[in-house]
């Protein structure tokens, strides 16, 4: 039986641009990257040297404070670089790709047998585990510790993002497996959320306990859904995992290879022909953005959707977690009384002389200008508006600028991560950057109290 | 484009980065960013963002504010005028707008009390910019357009410079600037004009043009605002009607007439959801309270009519939002989104509170029939007060919620199983 989940405070950000629902393959990359900015909080330790020849699925580096915890090459081949930063700190690996892919190969683990023990160092050693991701912190879970319930979100609200329904289409047996796998990790429940019309795989699924969500975005995000659920309270834990990464962890339990494999929607005003492409995390993105066409504009790739990816370049990689690129216009131009005069072009959360309110269903061609300039917090109950948990957004804000632990944790820092905020940091007048005020705050508040 | 612009954009931009890194920055970017939205880009995080900055915000409340300055420019003349019987007796409102006197008087008296507040505050505030390297906020925009409209129109230019001034540098400045301050700044300038300079606050002479310089002569002009009548228990003498003071043609400081014009400021401000209706709505209804309670002692004969206090007490309780600066305070200072409560829920006591206060204060005040100034500025004091119970509520609800969570609800078997808290 599910449960429905009504979400009222939101807004969507209509885009032009979504991806159209075929999927193509992409043209084979030469080299694969991993960027160890997508591991949040891990200090690597490498396993193999530059030079070496690795197979797809075997281990690159394991986490120093945690050294069972495998990361592994997604191809078969050479690793070419290691890329290093400021104090030899790595940022990223590069794999020059065999063109006879040779995988590694663990023994497939019965799911319905195998203890929670054996579970879980299965998906240490064979690279899963970095799928699965807790809250608080919004970092990679840590075994050792027991979620009190585990969250699915298969309801796409961002702007241009892969659409959940279609990509999952046909990976039932992979999704009941890592379901299954999931299910014995905790002792709480598997919440999945599927979008209250769709008719997604998951809804199928059994030993969940399912919800329709509806609502403007950030219905589909995952906090909102943890937070209408099942809060999360201080000493306690969730994890989460994306449906396209279940499609991975399943199918490594059911086959024992990593398949790193990727349904991508190429998205955005600057694509031609948005769509869906077949390839691997860690293909450089050029692979694919080009066969789609191009404006030849300046434009921005960004590596997962507009509102929470990171910058990248067309010879940039895609990134461990994404299975959205957008890319949109630079908005790099200055505008001649453009902070007074009407504005029918773009989004805007008031009616101060914006028109986006008259037109809910427009679609828009955002550029990345901020349209002014970084300022103090000045105007208030503007974040209210699109941000549906029961926290009080702007206060949590400035206790995470002010740093005051007491104040962070007692207004429920717990329970976000930056993707949360996400939308007030696209409403704010104030050009606050809130995402990183957050990521900043939670890894202080991991540093001092986790 | 024409090329002519171009050439504009290119040119600032080529300054832009000659002035990088320079003291003059902040001052040279104030006026570029006036003229251009800048051409900066997001980096990380939303790669995206929405139509409407600070500068536009601010902007919108100048324009709520625009029909309520033409009208007072009119109301500058009409009341001076009327007082000295300058016009012929027949004359209707139509006609006295038609006449190009009227605004002749606003053009010489208020537009210097506009020039003077926006000259002297954005100079301190262009000052403090480059002094301490950061960007001229939008926050004086406002405030200088409020100034004017809040003081009376005799008010000599250099009692206004000197409490722009400290009203910049104490209100708001000392605190960080915009956003950071604790004090509305455009009613620091007021209270700091009506402690300092209290004969030319208040007072029947003020509030009509040259009404001082008359005084004591045989052309002497009666100035006295309606508030001012009431308080001397002289409400049979005011020959205003409530008409009168719905559209403004009445006395007092500059732009608090306009009742109407302020409801339309109001609702533009609503509808644009630049000003928090909250605080409007809550705010109109605790003055009518206050007001209904004054009525309610009156009525049960607690005050008699030689009371001093049956004049204001005795005002029909609605009437209170028609005179004098509630209106005008209600919608464009209360609603300060840095000064005022700035929860959802706080901003419902707060406005109560202002509403309820004002009328109280404007009742009890000895020497000054008016208090909106008064209790808007005492309840930004109370505004993180009334923030923080309304927060602990959330808070408390959050702890509630961490002592019911120690165990999971019962799974399908029926047992309950024991949640392993750790805590830090």
């Amino acid at each position: 039986m599910s449960k429905d989940i009504r979400i009222k405070k939101g807004l969507n950000i209509n885009l032009v641009g979504a991806a159209e629902q075929t999927t193509s393959k992409a043209v084979l990359s030469n080299v694969y990257a991993i960027n160890l900015n997508d591991f949040h909080g891990i200090t690597p330790k490498m396993l193999v040297k530059q030079g070496a020849e690795v197979k797809a699925g075997e281990p690159l580096f394991y986490n120093k404070n945690r050294e069972d915890m495998m990361f592994v090459s997604p191809v078969s081949g050479e690793l070419v670089e290691i890329n290093r930063g400021a104090r030899r700190r790595i940022l990223s690996l590069k794999i020059l790709a065999d063109k006879e892919q040779a995988v590694a190969s663990h023994s497939p683990l019965k799911v319905d047998s195998a203890t929670k023990d054996e579970l879980k160092t299965f998906l240490l050693k064979s690279g899963a585990w970095p799928f699965i991701k807790q809250r608080p912190y919004d970092i990679i879970a840590n075994p050792d510790e027991t979620p009190k319930a585990i969250f699915i979100s298969g309801y796409t609200t961002a702007p241009l993002a892969a659409e959940s329904d279609y990509v999952l289409q046909g990976k039932e047996e992979e999704l009941q497996a890592a379901i299954n796998a999931l299910g014995k990790l905790t002792p709480g429940k598997v919440h999945v959320s599927v979008g209250s019309a769709s008719s997604s795989t998951l809804s199928v699924l059994s030993g969940i306990e399912l919800h329709k969500v509806s609502g403007p975005h950030p219905a589909g995000l995952v906090g909102t859904q943890i937070n209408r659920i099942d809060p999360i309270n201080k000493g306690e834990t969730v994890w989460t995992v994306s449906p396209q990464d279940l499609v991975i962890i399943g199918e490594l339990l059911l086959t024992g290879k990593f398949n790193p494999e990727r349904i991508v929607a190429l998205t955005g005003s600057c694509v031609k022909a948005p769509k869906y492409y077949k390839t691997k995390i860690g293909a450089e993105i050029s692979t694919f953005l080009y066969s789609s066409g191009v404006t030849d504009e300046k434009f921005r790739v960004v590596n997962g959707d507009v509102l929470t990816g990171s910058k990248s370049r067309p010879d940039g990689h895609l990134g461990f977690y994404n299975n959205t690129v957008s890319v949109i216009p630079e908005g790099d131009d200055y505008d001649l009384f453009g902070w007074n005069k009407p504005i029918f072009n773009k989004i805007s959360a008031t009616r101060a002389l914006t028109f986006s309110w008259m037109q809910p269903n427009k679609k828009y061609d955002l550029n990345t200008n901020t349209n002014g300039e970084h300022r103090a917090f000045v105007v208030t109950g503007m974040y209210e508006k699109v941000f549906p948990m029961d926290i009080y957004p702007l206060q949590l804000l400035k206790a995470c600028m002010v740093q005051d632990l007491d104040e962070m944790e007692q207004l429920g820092l717990y329970e976000v991560a930056p993707e949360d905020f996400a939308l007030t940091e696209f409403v704010c007048v104030s050009k606050q950057p809130h995402q990183q005020i957050i990521r900043e705050g939670l890894d202080l508040l991991y540093k001092e109290i986790g | 484009m024409s090329d002519k612009k171009l050439t504009l954009k290119k040119r600032l931009h080529i300054i832009k980065h000659h002035f990088r890194g320079k003291k003059m920055a902040p001052a040279f970017n104030a006026f570029h960013t006036f003229l251009f939205t800048p051409d900066e880009t997001t980096h990380n995080g939303s790669h995206v963002r929405a139509a409407d900055d600070l500068k536009r915000t601010m902007n919108t409340v100048i324009m709520a504010l625009v029909p309520v300055l033409l009208f007072s420019m009119f109301n500058a003349g009409y009341q001076h005028y009327s007082a000295i019987n300058g016009f012929p007796e027949n004359f209707s409102v139509i006609e006295h707008f038609l006449t190009w006197d009227n605004f002749w008087v606003g053009i010489i008296k208020v537009l210097p009390l506009v020039v003077v507040s926006y000259g002297v505050g954005l100079l301190v505030e262009f000052i403090f910019a480059v002094i301490k390297g950061h960007e001229v906020e939008e926050g004086y925009l406002v405030t200088g357009m409020l100034v004017p409209l809040i003081v009376p129109i005799d008010t000599p230019l250099w009692m206004l410079a000197v409490a722009v001034v400290f009203g910049v540098v104490i209100g708001k400045e000392v605190f960080g600037g915009t956003g950071m301050n604790i004090l509305n700044p455009a009613l620091t300038i007021r209270a700091f004009l009506f402690f300092a300079y209290p004969t030319w606050m208040s007072g029947d002479k003020v509030w009509v043009y040259e009404a001082v310089e008359r005084a004591g002569g045989p052309d002497a002009i009666s100035g006295e605002t309606i508030l001012g009548y009431l308080a001397q228990n002289k409400a049979a003498e005011m020959s205003y009607s409530v008409s009168d003071m719905f559209w403004g043609f009445i006395p007092g400081s500059v732009g608090e007439t306009p009742t109407f014009l302020i409801l339309l400021g109001g609702l533009f401000l609503i509808f644009s959801k630049i000003a928090s209706w909250r605080i409007m709505l809550s705010a109109v209804i605790g003055s009518l309270v206050m007001g209904l309670i004054f009525n309610g002692v009156v009525d049960q004969g607690w005050i008699g009519e030689t009371s001093k206090f049956y004049g204001l007490m005795s005002f029909d309780f609605w009437q209170h939002l028609l005179v004098g600066g509630l209106a005008f305070g209600i919608v464009y200072m209360a609603t300060d989104p840095v000064t005022g409560a700035q929860t959802d829920k706080g901003k419902w006591f707060y406005g109560f509170f202002i509403g309820f206060i004002s009328v109280l204060i404007r009742v009890f005040n000895p020497a000054y029939p008016e208090g909106v100034f008064l209790a808007i500025l005492l309840m930004n004091v109370f505004a993180p007060t009334i923030d923080h119970y309304v927060i602990q509520g959330n808070v408390k609800r959050r702890m509630k919620r961490l002592k019911n969570a120690t165990i999971l609800p019962k799974d399908s078997e029926g047992e309950e199983k024991e949640l392993q808290v750790e805590t830090a």
